[in-house]
């Protein structure tokens, strides 16, 4: 019987082979699949409980971890959550990342490759890895004047260095506090977001830069710009009495029939800029809203939407979309950037919100240099405009953002979509000193419809943010 | 005649390994709480004592009743037992539902080395077990199939497998695989002349009798009732593998082997066409990802073990709470997270070496039954290993057996702990010096393969009788086969009138006198024989 014995044992030995070079062969071949594998929790749990470095404006953190007595090691909180949460996100056990902490993840992390060399260190000296530091743009004091002044309506602040492009505050309101969603108690988190996501008000949404807006009169600067390049001038007179086409019409008192371009910025001439428009035609105001930075997504760091000028215009519709009707919308971001390029002399500079990355032993691991975007237009339009914009606000309908000693422009907007509602006030404007361009919406204000003009709602939000950078 | 080879007792290396398995085991247990709360546990002295009493223990029985046992098989097991309890320990700290398992089960490892001891004390002639095939075949089948049983039987986690008696509830199969070894094995014994006639041929391989199929379709039959009324492919291959490769044994002929496997195979495959639950099985296996929330105990296995990477997170370091059930059938994909592959690999190692520590005990073995026994309980402890293991890795689907000696569950350990003490018996009787009988006058035939040896003289004078009876069928058995391989049917039948003989005479009578003769010399010959060595 030796002989049939010696097969099955040979057969057992297989069997023990195989289960060998099988368990072998999983190690090599899947255990980077399953390791980072998101429906793992040793993996969302190593994450979570990472010592994730601090996310900073000026010098204080705005996220940071710090140790906790549990099984994950470290909470990560949020000081001034409401404030800055658009700009630092959430880091949440359940529901993911967002904007800075998702975005810059495995930096704040530790584990980018950009930081191999702290991660070597910090393996060899047996201290662990620990996350790097992303500092902002974002100026505290704007910041907080900017949520001061919106004191809690529904809108959003934008203010940019238009000679960076540094994004020196960005607020939405109403927000919420990252904390409650980023607690180890996974019960109050999933209770915060599901309130926060029932929440009418829409406290999570990035109004600055993911929600995109009817711009109304604001849209003007562009149809503006657009006629300074094709070749009018401040001064140019133009037809402001009732303009017609199709079947809508638009007519106002604007001071006279026939007015300076200036003057029509001045009082906001609906008349004047949809009979540009339509003379300069839909190519010609696309054309100048793209190189503003319409179509294009901004400052993708925190997340954005691109805006919007549409296409395929019939001449009525390319007349509302010079003021701004119709189907123009854009971001109070974009807005900004608008105001920014014109301050600029026409270059418009790509706006950013991170300013460095360092590692966890504080070397600079990337470092973002101001970079242009584009010549939005020429800078003896560009100077024209600028005039005309200071115009608005010494005599027009931005007067409530007068600073003494501040050479402030702006443009007003009002934007009704909807009868039932309140209009969005719009304001966005520019400083020479300091060298900042602020964009101001308020999405509901306490106001009536035709009371509503971005003059009187959002222009004093503007300057206080300005006035907080002095 | 094979060579004689003269076995040393080598206790003290058994000794040693022990108190080293001992020292791995308790390494764990004090690691895990040095990683998890920088202390000592504080009751550590007192696990420390009770391993230390159980091998002592087992040790001691070993010295006593079987000392020329194979001393390797002992540490394995003990090391196996000891990680094994250090994980459970290590899972109960983050099991807040049961956190006392690694106790009961201690308490468990407890009764099952008693119940080995005992089967060491008593069971030193593992020959008595032959006498009651067919009582234990019906036995282990009845085992086998009680989980089908409305009312007993218990569905959990997809297998049927486990009966329910008031709040205690096992798998009946732990307990089957032994008796229906043992009973495979004396039957076989007897009837595995007549099962190696050859029928026709097909395809060139000499099929059996086709009279002679009774058994295995019996087997086969209930091998597929288990696969599908339980749902439980690991506990059907295990089975009728082991009828199978017993056969293949029993008889040289590789044709049962093959016929048995396309058997199988052919049964396992239309299960899988006809139920859907089977399908379910396979797809499991060879694709866990399809169904997430379906397959949640395979995938969270695989994360378990990938987390362990190749060294394993420590001990106490990993997260293998996670893993569902990773107490009992998935207790190696928890110490693949904190041993890593190569701790897993050691582990699968460690089997290997009992199993092939107990084909050494097979091979060695002088008579028919102690072969099959040993064979039979090699493979057995081998393909429940493959399964589960293999379950767990994915090689194979899924089964809902358990690791040997390593899961939480007493009726297995006690099982299992009885099987290793038949193989330790086993491996006594093999690795022992041959009796003295050299001055007896009849010492001369002794280069001859049929050794002639008067009953009645050796029951008045001999201090240690052979047993006769199965020698000499064997030595016979083999004689003929190496001499015409070819037998046919005629041939055998005609040629050999002691066939007919030996089936003519009850078994049952022969070897309860030849073992009556042994015990009544056992008291007085052997062991002072053995202290005088």
């Amino acid at each position: 019987m030796n002989r049939p014995i010696r097969g099955v044992a040979l057969f057992s030995l297989l069997m023990v082979m195989a289960l060998m070079v099988n368990t072998s062969i999983a190690y090599l071949a899947e255990s980077d699949f399953l390791n980072n594998n998101a429906l793992n929790r040793r993996v969302t749990d190593a994450r979570f409980g990472q010592d994730r470095g601090p996310i900073m404006v000026g010098n204080s953190p705005i996220a940071d971890s710090v140790v906790v007595t549990d099984q994950f090691g470290y909470q990560r909180t949020y000081p001034v959550g409401e404030l800055y949460a658009p700009i630092t996100g959430y880091y949440t056990y359940q529901y993911g990342a967002s904007a800075l902490e998702s975005s810059f993840s495995s930096e704040l992390s530790g584990e980018d490759n950009s930081q191999f060399l702290s991660r070597l260190i910090g393996l060899a000296s047996g201290a662990g890895v620990k996350g790097g530091t992303v500092e902002t743009t974002i100026n505290a004091k704007a910041q907080k004047a900017a949520w001061k002044a919106l004191a809690g309506r529904k809108g959003a602040v934008v203010a940019i260095n238009y000679k960076t492009g540094a994004v020196l505050a960005m607020v939405t309101s109403p927000s919420y506090d990252p904390s409650e969603l980023a607690t180890h108690n996974l019960t109050k988190a999933s209770q915060a977001w599901n309130r926060l996501n029932a929440d009418a008000s829409k406290p999570m949404a990035n109004r600055a830069t993911k929600e995109i807006y009817s711009p109304g009169s604001t849209f003007k600067l562009v149809t503006a710009a657009a006629a300074l390049e094709s070749g009018l001038s401040a001064d140019s007179k133009i037809d402001a009495k009732t303009f017609k086409v199709g079947s809508w019409s638009t007519s106002e008192n604007c001071g006279g029939s026939t007015i300076t371009l200036t003057k029509a910025l001045e009082t906001s001439c609906n008349p004047a800029f949809a009979r540009l428009g339509a003379g300069l035609g839909a190519d010609a105001l696309r054309t100048q809203s793209e190189k503003f930075g319409f179509g294009s997504k901004f400052v993708t760091d925190v997340g954005s939407v691109a805006s919007v000028f549409p296409s395929d215009l019939d001449p009525t519709y390319t007349a509302m979309s010079a003021i701004g009707l119709y189907e123009v919308a854009a971001t109070p971001l974009q807005m900004a950037m608008v105001s920014a390029a014109i301050a600029n002399d026409g270059v418009l500079m790509q706006p950013y919100i991170v300013q460095k990355v360092l590692d966890s032993d504080l070397r600079v691991t990337s470092q973002t240099t101001a970079t242009k975007y584009g010549q939005a237009m020429s800078s003896s339009s560009a100077a024209q405009l600028k005039k005309m914009m200071v115009g608005v606000v010494q005599s027009g309908t931005g007067t409530r953002a007068q600073i003494k000693g501040v050479t402030v422009g702006g443009k007003t907007g009002t934007a009704a979509v909807d009868k039932n509602r309140t209009p969005y006030a719009w304001f966005t404007s520019w400083a020479d000193d300091p060298s900042v361009a602020v964009c101001v919406l308020v999405e509901d204000s306490d106001l009536t419809a035709n009371d509503t003009t971005g003059g009187r709602v959002a222009a004093p939000v503007a300057k206080a943010v300005i006035e907080s950078l002095r | 005649m094979e060579a004689v080879v003269s076995y040393r007792k080598r206790r003290g290396v058994e000794a040693f390994m022990l108190g080293f398995s001992i020292l791995l085991a308790m390494g764990g247990y004090l690691i895990t709480h040095l990683n998890r709360d920088a202390a000592l546990p504080p009751n550590w002295p007192f696990a420390l004592t009770a391993l230390l009493i159980i091998a002592t223990a087992l040790h001691a029985a070993i010295r006593w009743r079987i000392p020329y046992a194979d001393p390797l098989i002992l540490p394995a097991v003990m090391l196996l037992n000891g990680i094994g309890l250090a994980m459970i320990h290590r899972l109960d700290l983050s099991d807040l539902k049961a956190p006392h398992s690694a106790e009961l089960q201690l308490t468990w490892l407890f009764v099952a080395a008693a119940v080995a001891i005992a089967v060491i004390a008593v069971l030193r002639d593992y020959r008595i077990l032959q006498r009651y095939p067919y009582l234990l075949f019906l036995v282990g089948i009845i085992l086998l199939l009680l989980p089908i049983v409305p009312g007993l039987g218990e569905e959990k986690y997809g297998a049927r497998i486990w009966i329910h008696l008031g709040h205690y509830s096992f798998q009946p199969a732990e307990l089957a695989k032994l008796v229906l070894t043992v009973a495979f094995a004396s039957y076989l014994v007897d009837k595995r002349e007549v099962l190696a006639l050859a029928g026709g041929r097909v395809f060139g391989i000499e099929l059996p009798r086709p009279r002679d199929l009774g058994p295995i379709l019996v087997m086969w039959l209930a091998s597929l009732a288990v696969l599908v009324f339980q749902k439980d492919l690991g506990t059907s291959l295990l089975f009728f593998g082991l009828f199978v490769v017993m056969l293949y044994v029993a008889t040289e002929k590789l044709s049962w082997a093959i016929l048995g496997s396309a058997m199988f195979l052919g049964g396992a495959y239309g299960a899988f066409l006809a139920f859907g639950h089977v399908q379910t099985r396979v797809s499991a296996w060879l694709d866990p990802f399809s169904n997430y929330d379906d397959n949640y105990q395979v995938i969270q296995a695989q994360f378990g073990i990938a987390w362990g990477g190749i060294f394993g997170t420590g001990w106490g370091l990993g997260r293998p709470s996670l893993i569902p059930l990773a107490k009992t059938d998935f207790i190696a994909a928890a110490l693949g997270e904190e041993l890593g592959t190569t701790g897993l690999l050691a582990i699968i190692l460690l089997y290997g070496i009992i199993v092939a520590r107990g084909f050494r005990a097979a091979l060695g073995a002088k008579d028919p039954f102690g072969k099959l026994l040993a064979a039979g309980l090699s493979f057995v402890f081998a393909i429940q290993v493959f399964s589960i293991l293999g379950g767990v890795t994915r090689l194979l689907p899924l089964t809902g057996l358990t690791t040997p000696f390593m899961s939480q569950g007493g009726s297995s350990l006690v099982a299992n702990w009885v099987m290793i003490a038949l193989l330790l018996v086993i491996t006594h009787q093999v690795r022992r010096p041959a009796p003295v009988i050299a001055a007896m006058p009849v010492a001369s035939l002794e280069t001859d393969t049929t050794e002639m040896i008067d009953l009645g003289e050796i029951q008045s004078q001999l201090p240690r009788p052979e047993p006769v009876q199965a020698r000499a069928s064997h030595s016979e058995w083999e004689l003929r086969h190496s001499a015409d391989a070819e037998t046919s049917e005629l041939a055998a039948v005609a040629a050999d009138p002691d066939t007919a003989t030996l089936e003519a005479v009850p078994p049952v009578t022969d070897s309860a006198l030849i073992l009556d003769a042994e015990t009544t010399s056992t008291a007085s010959g052997i062991d002072s024989g053995e202290d005088e060595s």
